[in-house]
């Protein structure tokens, strides 16, 4: 029988789906952007409960990215499904590969090796005439199953998308979590030795979280580039990076759900505070994590599990 | 009866320092053994090769036939040698229970990390079997209690416990009762000792305490400056006069003075 967070997080998904026609055209594509951006967070999330903290995640966002980018400008490949598939594989097969250095280190070490490697990317990127240089290059629309939607129909179709994939990947990441290898998380970040001398190796685990988290954040990006039909250096960039890792501070580590929810939040703080303040929108987002850390040092994700509780004291 | 573990000229060097040197011994099946020794005598280096948590510079240790020199240490659990520690090695921000899911887990799974990742951690039988282990070392009652909030002696009969978890046919207890008052030792030590005696397990334990050890070891390893200068039963051991000036402290040193 699915659980009670499986169950809410269906209708959020399925309210979500069944309400886009009616919500404006701009809450559409933030939204779409938002939950593209929440898979990399995802992939965060799952890094951050074993204690590690990447400022590189963006190497995989932009590979995802790229990928697409590259399929729609030398390849007759057009399908939607098709790309997102192969910007999530290459990202995890750079993350595969970076893995077998990356899972050795831990802390600021680990922190910023992951930098340097995103780093590296976007030196390529900004370097190579054949891939846009600083410039980037247009991506193409996509077809649905040859279906090529325009305007506001194709942003809602690539809604649609995002949610579907969020979906399956908040469905397969909480399957994660309860399995050995996911909930062995906390043990790992607790006690590296007792873990080992129980006869398991935590540099593998700690592989397979890299290579989940790179397929999570490639297809950040793949649906990311489909959405801005954009991509550029700026994808591999550290601040990227930065933005991801703050938003999972303020989503927390919690729950899965709590990678959607904050990175939604963030994305309308981030609109509004544009809005209000164009040339200092900085400060209401500084000041919105600040209050986060401050308040919720769990995260968003810490206040349902707070209400809950209180629930649960006051009930008779 | 033939030797469950075996030691053949082992020794282990930092540089110019010889940590372990020329260390022989064969221990039988079910057999449990007291491991002696000052400070820095060599008890945990030893201790340390035959878990894998340090490659010997030289010799060979085999279990139960096959050579494990120098094998990563979660290799060596997997075989059936398992291990606790001075200070307790527990998961503090879990409780007392989901401390013994993990390593039930653990060590029901198989290597494969994808066959990890696909298997629930609380499954019954992990869950049947965690039960199991804290009613044998009489935890249960503090099965919903943090581990970082435990009193000191009911942490390290969760670090054993959770050694066990993988049934293993060896197990090594480095100073199971250090840190632990007077008082409370020997009853920590008769909880483990029955524990280990209903799983049939050979078990090397390190011990400072010459009266837990006169109790409880079958045979007694003596430690002096990287090698075992005594090997007998414990009542030879302790009575022995190089292990009561260098080791024991019961007779002064230079009084009847024995070298090493």
């Amino acid at each position: 029988m699915a659980s009670r967070g499986t169950l809410i997080g269906a209708a959020a998904f399925a309210i979500l789906a069944a309400g886009a026609p009616l919500l404006p055209q701009w809450l559409v594509s933030l939204s779409t952007i938002a939950f593209a951006n929440a898979l990399v967070v995802l992939g965060l999330v799952i890094l951050w409960r074993t204690g590690l903290v990447p400022f590189g995640q963006a190497l995989f966002y932009a590979i995802g990215a790229y990928a697409v980018a590259l399929l729609g400008r030398y390849t007759p490949v057009r399908d939607v499904f098709v790309v997102v598939i192969a910007g999530a594989v290459c990202a995890g097969i750079v993350a595969y590969l970076v893995g077998f250095l990356l899972a050795r280190y831990r802390e600021i070490f680990f922190a910023m090796l992951s930098l340097a490697m995103s780093m590296i990317l976007y030196g390529v990127l900004v370097k190579t005439e054949t891939l846009g240089s600083t410039d980037g290059f247009h991506v193409e629309a996509g077809s649905f199953f040859g279906w090529r939607p325009q305007g506001a129909m194709r942003n809602l179709a690539l809604f649609w998308l995002v949610l579907g994939c969020c979906a399956v990947a908040a469905v397969l990441v909480a399957r994660y979590f309860r399995s050995v290898a996911g909930a062995l998380a906390i043990p790992v970040r607790d006690n590296e030795i007792r873990v080992e001398f129980l006869g398991i190796s935590v540099d593998r685990l700690i592989h397979l979280k890299l290579v989940i988290s790179g397929i999570l954040a490639g297809m950040g990006g793949a649906l990311a580039a489909l959405a801005v039909q954009h991509v550029d250096p700026q994808m591999a960039y550290w601040t990227t990076s930065g933005g991801f890792v703050f938003v999972t501070i303020l989503a927390g580590a919690g729950s899965v759900a709590a990678a959607f929810v904050g990175s939604l939040a963030f994305e309308l703080v981030r609109s509004i505070a544009v809005d209000l303040l164009p040339g200092a929108w900085q400060l209401i987002l500084g000041s919105a994590l600040l209050l986060t850390i401050l308040f919720l040092p769990e995260g968003l994700g810490s206040l349902y599990a707070r209400l809950r509780r209180r629930k649960e004291e006051t009930a008779p | 009866m033939s030797a469950i573990l075996s030691v053949r000229d082992l020794e282990k060097t930092f540089g110019s320092v010889v940590a372990a040197r020329d260390i022989s011994l064969d221990v039988p099946a079910q057999q449990t053994v007291g491991i002696i020794g000052a400070n820095g005598a060599g008890k945990t280096t030893f201790v340390n090769m035959i878990t894998g948590h340090l490659s010997p510079s030289k010799g060979s240790i085999l279990f139960e036939g096959n050579d494990i020199t120098g094998l990563p240490s979660r290799t060596i659990t997997r075989l059936g040698i398992s291990r606790s520690f001075q200070v307790a090695q527990v998961f503090p921000s879990l409780t007392v229970t989901e401390n013994m899911w993990a390593a039930a887990a653990i060590a029901r799974g198989r290597d494969s990390i994808i066959a990890r990742a696909l298997t629930p951690l609380d499954t019954p039988e992990a869950k049947t079997e965690a039960d199991a282990a804290m009613e044998l070392f009489q935890i249960t009652r503090y099965r919903d209690a943090r581990a970082v909030t435990l009193p000191q002696g009911v942490r390290k009969l969760l670090d054993i416990a959770m050694a066990v978890a993988g049934s293993p046919r060896v197990l090594l207890l480095d100073e199971p009762t250090s840190g632990i008052s007077i008082e409370e030792k020997f009853g920590l030590m008769d909880v483990v000792m029955s524990a280990l005696k209903t799983r049939r397990i050979t078990v090397l334990f390190v011990e400072h305490d010459m009266e837990i050890v006169g109790r409880f070891a079958d045979r007694v390893l003596a430690f002096y400056d990287g090698t075992v200068i005594a090997d007998e039963r414990p009542e030879t051991v302790l009575a022995n006069p190089r292990v009561q000036t260098f080791i024991s402290g019961t007779k002064p040193a230079g009084e009847g003075a024995v070298h090493a």
